[in-house]
């Protein structure tokens, strides 16, 4: 009897599992006109959920913590809200060879502890980050910088059964191309001349931390002492579970000073309740719409909504391990399936406009991108060419078409119904069966992803940690690279992005990389599908709100009334 | 008596390693690697990965992974979560929010439900019980989560009575929506169960002669027919809060309540096994204490009822 209630329970959880939606995205733009001075010192309540670890920069590499760590820390530059990079803690930022920087550190600049933050302190924490023994998740930020190789040495083991380990194995506790001179100079050598080095220098990454910190990080990551716009309202201000209550640095002087009193992150597990707080302005401001609220929250919210584009894409990744699409006839079956998506009906009718068809392999908010490169036409919906492309395949090498083409996704975060349209696509214009091949969670896709073991395509998203053309590519698509899970690998690509890396001004990087763009579209590991815009809404506190380069809302920026 | 509930609570132990036993494997069984679900697209250094496995034995096989998570009980000492946060912490927080909920919902259907009942019963076909029939038949009808967002909006958006969530810092006033959503359906049928009960007895031997004796009418009522006929309705309501306890997922969603419903239901997400266990462990323990209180209430209630034999 008790039996059957507990698994009743959990059969519940299940279903409310299916049944709940993860992330959104809204549509249109509305730009809201009254802008008046604001109330400076009214505390304004935002949207988030429980950040996964302590809140340690170079540790937090998910939106919920990430929300919280850029507003307690600032480091050398700061992007504006275009994505601009700004010197915050930095007086100046050269280099005449792109391999050996010189960091002028602004002076007099404290934590909120009152520790003063000086060159060395950015040596400290970035040794700190990129050591392997400290197990932080962005330490491969600082992969560019000589002798990292060292501090972030690991060990692999095999055991009996096959199955391998890693274990961290530092050969080194400081990386040799990071010195501190004096108080105010920090010089950097990097392993190999990378222009867009200094883009990344405002991501949190690279955040300096108190000396508490490298102490003892877990005890630091739970009352985190910081140098940025906002600090812990008290010890203890991160209730877990529930809330983080933050408040105005006022010794803070950088880019981003405070337009409000503070920011007091309300935690919810699902967006739904988030927006019904909205309405009965319980709430101020959220950038995660529940996603049957994408064609409503305009007329919701009317003057208190904004859309962005932002920094994010979304891909349609072909495993190359697939018979079906390997050698001529399948570079030809990839074109064909390009063809036959129509990007511009789907973002309009299934998206209401809150992501626009895909032109790149980045999209367009990011520095260097260019919409005509060669091989993008395969982006334009056209039946004909795709059936014919299609045929073309067929004389080469006959298409398996014993199981349906499936497209892997989870099914939490709004997906079915697109991957339905795509789907549909394949079906009408290729003539061949195509569906959704549904996972309940997003690790389950990932997990097949790894292990190569996808029966059909996948779906893939992408979000920017700095605006650099590099950063839709290289972690994506270059051999070996983190999130290259469909293995991909081409070495006329990968030296592309190498010359890139290593050219001296950001134009030339930017051609290079563009170059490299054009061998994905010759190859066609993924299709492009869209990018994201970013909609917001805010409560009738709130003034008027944006969202930066990265969807990211700049709480700073917000006056309440 | 002694003996009874020491019975009882003996056997506790194969009911609490069956349930454990059984929801640690079905955890065990999801799909996915729960480490690698932490981090989404953007995975971390494999040595990352490699020690947070090895440092909540997800490498080890089933019957170790139990094992240890038992030893662990035993030692009071629960662990950590997958985010690193003490479990005995988490339960901490979250079971006396949804204690609240539950007792507060618990309040509201058995004070209205018996009362609504009563009064029903003693006057069956009349206006006020023909209302309420249909009434609770509507309530019976709505799913809890329509109700809930029913009332939020109402309630909470357009009126502005109260808030519509709870959030942090919950208390009784802010929990008093959700409860009201969360005791409505048990309160229909509470009601129904009282008005059922209560007419039946109305006509029994001891209330005819308790009124020949000349008793007044609130006290038949009271001392006769209520008590004689609250037997189901007791047992429906212990059943009933274990159900509250763990059973509130929904209502504990659409009202943001940081409660274990909603602990729960992240915990399932994440296939954190030791965080499912243990909440499922103290569920299984209010369960049983609830059933037992019931049992014990019969007594009280039905003097004929014992327990040694």
């Amino acid at each position: 009897m008790r039996f059957t209630r507990t698994s009743k329970a959990l059969g519940m959880v299940a279903i409310a599992a299916l049944a709940l939606t993860g992330c959104g995205a809204g549509g249109g733009s509305t730009d809201s006109a009254s802008q008046s001075a604001g109330d400076p010192n009214k505390v304004i309540t935002a949207y988030n959920s429980e950040p996964q670890n302590p809140l340690l920069p170079a540790n937090t590499n998910e939106t919920n913590g990430g929300r919280v760590v850029e507003l307690l820390f600032e480091g050398l530059r700061s992007y504006d809200a275009d994505g601009k990079p700004v010197n915050a803690l930095a007086e100046s930022i050269e280099s005449a060879d792109a391999q050996n920087w010189t960091i002028k550190v602004k002076q007099g600049q404290k934590f909120t502890n009152g520790e003063a933050i000086t060159a060395k302190t950015f040596v400290d924490s970035w040794n700190f980050a990129a050591n392997s023994k400290n197990l932080q998740n962005n330490g491969f930020f600082f992969e560019s910088i000589a002798g990292y190789e060292e501090v972030s040495a690991v060990t692999t083991e095999k055991s009996a059964d096959g199955k391998t380990t890693t274990t961290p194995a530092p050969t080194a506790e400081t990386m040799s191309g990071l010195t501190a001179t004096d108080d105010s100079t920090l010089t950097v050598k990097l392993a190999q001349p990378e222009a867009d080095w200094s883009l990344r220098l405002g991501y949190s990454a690279f955040y300096p931390l108190p000396s508490a910190a490298l102490a003892d990080p877990k005890t630091y990551g739970e009352n985190p002492v910081g140098n940025g716009p906002y600090k812990f309202e008290k010890t203890g201000a991160w209730v877990h579970d529930q809330s983080i209550s933050l408040v105005k640095n006022p010794d803070y002087t950088g880019p981003r000073q405070a337009k409000n009193g503070g920011v007091t992150f309300k935690f919810y597990t699902d967006p739904s309740p988030a927006y019904t707080d909205l309405q009965g302005d319980n709430l101020d401001i959220t950038d995660v719409l529940p996603s049957n609220a994408t064609k409503t929250y305009v007329s919701d919210f009317p003057d208190r909504n904004a859309s962005k584009p932002v920094a994010t894409n979304g891909t349609l990744n072909i495993p190359g391990y697939n018979p079906n699409f390997q050698g001529e006839a399948g570079k030809l079956r990839r074109q064909a399936l390009s063809y036959a998506i129509n990007r511009e009906e789907i973002t309009k009718v299934v998206f209401n406009g809150t992501r626009t068809p895909a032109k790149a392999f980045a999209p367009p908010v990011i520095d260097g991108f260019k919409a005509d490169l060669k091989g993008s036409e395969v982006l334009k919906f056209d039946a004909a060419k795709a059936k014919d492309l299609w045929a073309q395949a067929e004389k080469l090498q006959p298409y398996d078409g014993s199981k349906p083409l499936q497209i892997a996704s989870n099914t939490d975060g709004g997906h079915k119904e697109w991957i339905d349209a795509v789907a549909n696509g394949f079906k009408n214009n290729l003539d061949i069966t195509a569906e959704i091949q549904p996972f309940a969670k997003f690790a389950e896709v990932l997990d097949m992803r790894k292990k190569q073991t996808l029966p059909g395509l996948t779906r893939a998203g992408w979000q920017g940690d700095y605006p650099s053309l590099y950063n839709f590519l290289g972690p994506i698509w270059a051999t070996g690279a983190s999130s290259n899970y469909e293995k991909y690998s081409n070495p006329e690509f990968d030296k592309l992005l190498k010359e890139g890396l290593a050219s001296k001004s950001t134009e030339e990087a930017n051609a290079k990389f563009n170059a490299a763009q054009e061998i994905l579209f010759e190859d066609l590991p993924g299709l492009p599908l869209w990018d994201y815009a970013k909609p917001i809404v805010w409560s009738n506190n709130v003034v008027k709100a944006e969202t930066g380069w990265n969807g990211a809302i700049l709480y700073y920026n917000i006056t309440a009334k | 008596m002694v003996r009874f509930i020491l019975r009882r609570l003996l056997q506790v132990i194969p009911v609490f390693i069956g349930t454990t036993l059984l929801v640690y494997y079905m955890v065990f069984a999801l799909p996915g690697d729960p480490i690698a679900a932490l981090f989404g697209d953007r995975q971390p250094p494999q040595a990352v990965i490699d020690t947070l496995r090895a440092q909540y034995h997800l490498d080890e096989p089933f019957w170790v992974q139990y094992g240890l998570f038992l030893q662990n009980l035993f030692t009071f000492n629960l662990g950590n979560d997958f985010t690193g946060q003490p479990i005995a912490a988490t339960l901490a927080r979250v079971f006396p929010v949804t204690a609240m909920l539950a007792i507060e919902a618990l309040a509201i259907q058995a004070i209205f439900g018996v009362a609504f009942g009563v009064f029903a019963g003693l006057r069956r076909g009349g206006w006020f019980d023909s209302t309420v029939l249909v009434a609770s038949l509507v309530v019976i009808a709505v799913p809890t989560f329509v109700l809930g967002f029913v009332f939020q909006l109402v309630f909470g958006v357009q009126l502005g009575w109260a808030k519509p969530t709870v959030g942090a810092n919950a208390d009784w006033g802010s929990l008093l929506l959700p409860a009201v959503v969360l005791g409505l359906v048990s309160f229909a049928y509470v009601l129904r169960l009282t008005r059922a009960s209560v007419s039946e007895n109305m006509n029994a031997d001891y209330v005819r002669t308790a009124t020949a004796k000349g008793l007044s009418r609130p006290r038949v009522v009271v001392a006769h027919i209520l008590r004689n006929s609250l037997i189901p309705v007791v047992t429906y309501l212990g059943a009933n809060l274990g159900g509250l306890m763990g059973g509130a997922i929904v209502t504990e969603g659409i009202f943001n309540v940081p409660g274990v419903g909603n602990k729960l239901y992240q915990a399932v997400l994440r296939t954190e096994g030791p965080t499912i266990v243990s909440i499922v462990s103290v569920l299984v323990l209010v369960f049983v204490v609830a059933n037992l209180l019931v049992d014990l209430l019969y007594a009280w209630l039905d003097p004929r009822i014992r327990y040694d034999q």
